[in-house]
């Protein structure tokens, strides 16, 4: 448990989650317009969304499974039966003068999200809850003086409400919890998890107290549209917090906002205020029932998910729990990882991955689905250190090659004349061309200057152009020299 | 529950009405006779009873996910107070 070091001692920071996930749908929850990101400002609005007088909302039945999808991959109980609710507040751009939320009856109840934490550590954090509802509009208040424009694309579109219960105890967790909840939602298809385009938004409660204590009072720092902010956000705020209580302040529960530039949290003026949403069942819909041979479907249908993939990696290819981990944080690049591995040695393969072709997608700033390099020519290329026609140090500049041209390892091997030489003979007769070339070094080798074999090494590497087979070479070094 | 003054005061502000003074005293008189009548509700034992999100014997209809409406901002727009540059306007919200 990480504990904070205030002045009268340790505190712990008690932090819950409620991350908004858009859902990747074509339409909107309750109408028939468009979701994509993007659209010239209301292009994607149906009178629906904007609350004109007399419209009706029906539930698009393709989120309804995408909640469901989620609520199994989560581990959580899916409810045959849920309402929707009205939450009601004011603002700009929530036409309707409330959202269509879930209060008291969520889609799904319960769940869990494992952590992976640093040094193969691992926690379990419970999930409250997951409900659907409708997005606000965005408002823009930097585009005019005394104005805030309102764009309604957004409103109306998909989302899931996941609750945490308050089991994180330090930004760290909460960073870890982000990414495998993101990680899982990607897997699934269910959100595309993209958090610049705020697919993927987070509020955080945080609290303090002396261990064992009771809760404190907690804040809620709103809207942090990044892991890296929620985690500064978290932080920032825990200080802040002890420092107050500390100086015999009292923490006041509020609705806060992270300030990105400046790496505070501070109160938020106008729109919490009331916190009073008088939430009552949305007359205009009735309850969601769900078929239970549907849910039963979905659950049938469901992907192997990165926890379970991370356990087979571990177990059926022999891979380190830290490059599993690696390896299925998406699900392309654990598929593209199984492609290069069937049939050849896993950990070989899992080294190509994540080391050569990662360091190289990296610097030229690639995902792995933009890969120059695919994963049979990957494959290919292992192949060839595997039957010894090329040495694995060839091999990288091989690799680099392939990166480059996109050419395939075989013919880059052929055209540049990189072929090992396995060939004893040739490979003896560059060793005793060195030998008669050093008698001096040699001569110091022989008295006990062991760490000389390192340069004769390089020397008759040298001398047969790099393409020396390195068993092959050292055996006939040792030979030769302690001959 | 006691609807008082200060009540009507409050749920006037959250709901954007505006009560005068003069009226809130006579507003929280009806709306106390309100809520006991509906309260006569609560002699019943509803213990056991799945609560009730509707009255119709129904439960909702689902659509296909398909794009078959928006892409009509000029009538969505139609009726706004104020509109520029194809977004609604509105006083500036100060965040």
């Amino acid at each position: 448990m990480a504990l904070i070091e205030g002045k009268t001692g340790n505190w712990e920071v008690v932090i819950g989650l409620e991350v908004h996930a858009q859902v990747v749908s074509r339409s909107k929850l309750f109408s028939g317009a468009a979701t994509g990101f993007g659209a010239e400002p209301n292009s994607q609005v149906s009178p629906v969304d904007a609350a004109f007088p007399g419209m009706l909302p029906v539930i698009n039945r393709f989120c309804v499974e995408q909640a469901v999808k989620t609520g199994i991959g989560i581990e959580g109980k899916v409810n045959p039966t849920s309402v929707f609710d009205r939450k009601n507040y004011f603002y700009a751009d929530l036409p309707a003068g409330y959202q269509i939320s879930q209060f008291t009856r969520p889609i799904v109840s319960g769940g869990s999200i494992a952590l992976d934490l640093p040094e193969g550590r691992s926690r379990t954090i419970g999930v409250t809850r997951l409900h659907l509802e409708q997005d606000a509009g965005k408002s823009l208040h930097d585009q005019h003086p005394n104005l805030t424009y309102v764009d309604l694309n957004r409103a109306g579109t998909a989302l899931m409400e996941i609750v945490s219960e308050p089991e994180l105890r330090s930004a760290e967790e909460a960073g870890a919890y982000l990414r495998k909840l993101r990680t899982i939602l990607r897997y699934l298809g269910t959100c595309d998890g993209n958090m610049e385009e705020g697919s993927l938004r987070c509020d955080a409660n945080v609290s303090v107290r002396k261990p064992g204590a009771p809760l404190g009072t907690r804040c809620e720092i709103k809207n942090v549209n990044s892991i890296r902010f929620a985690m500064l956000a978290i932080d920032y705020e825990a200080r802040r917090q002890i420092d107050l209580i500390e100086e015999g302040g009292v923490v006041k529960q509020e609705t806060r906002l992270f300030d990105s530039a400046r790496g505070v949290t501070r109160p938020m003026r106008s729109k919490e205020q009331a916190h009073d949403y008088r939430y009552f069942p949305d007359p205009d819909l009735l309850p969601l029932v769900l078929d239970p041979a549907e849910i039963e479907r979905l659950r049938a249908a469901m992907p192997e998910l990165p926890d379970r993939k991370k356990e087979r990696f571990v177990q059926d290819y022999k891979l380190t729990p830290y490059d599993a981990g690696v390896l299925v944080s998406e699900r392309q690049t654990a598929d593209f990882f199984e492609r290069v591995a069937k049939g050849r040695d896993a950990r070989a393969a899992a080294n190509w991955v994540t080391g050569e072709l990662f360091g190289l997608l990296n610097k030229a700033g690639k995902g792995i689905e933009q890969s120059p390099v695919s994963a049979d020519a990957i494959g290919a290329l292992l192949d060839l250190i595997a039957d010894n026609t090329v040495s694995g140090r060839t091999a990288k500049d091989v690799f680099a090659e392939m990166f480059e041209t996109g050419k395939d390892a075989a013919a880059i091997v052929e055209a540049k004349g990189l072929r090992q030489v396995t060939d004893s003979g040739a490979i003896e007769a560059a060793v005793d061309r060195v030998i008669a070339e050093q008698p001096e070094k040699v001569a110091e080798f022989r008295a006990g200057k062991d760490k000389l074999f390192g340069y004769f090494v390089g020397q008759v590497m040298k001398a047969t152009g790099g393409k020396a087979n390195p068993g092959t070479l050292n055996e006939l070094l040792k030979k030769k020299l302690s001959g | 529950m006691s609807i008082d003054k200060a009540t009507v005061a409050h749920i006037a502000a959250l709901a954007r009405i505006r009560v005068p003074e003069a009226d809130r005293e006579r507003l929280a008189g009806e709306l106390r006779k309100i809520v006991a009548w509906i309260e006569q509700l609560d002699e019943i034992d509803t213990t056991g009873v799945e609560p009730m999100a509707s009255v119709v014997e129904m439960t909702t209809p689902q659509r296909p996910d398909a794009v078959n409406d928006g892409d009509c901002r000029d009538k969505v727009l139609a009726n706004a107070p104020a509109a520029s540059h194809g977004f609604f306007t509105v006083p500036k919200v100060v965040e």
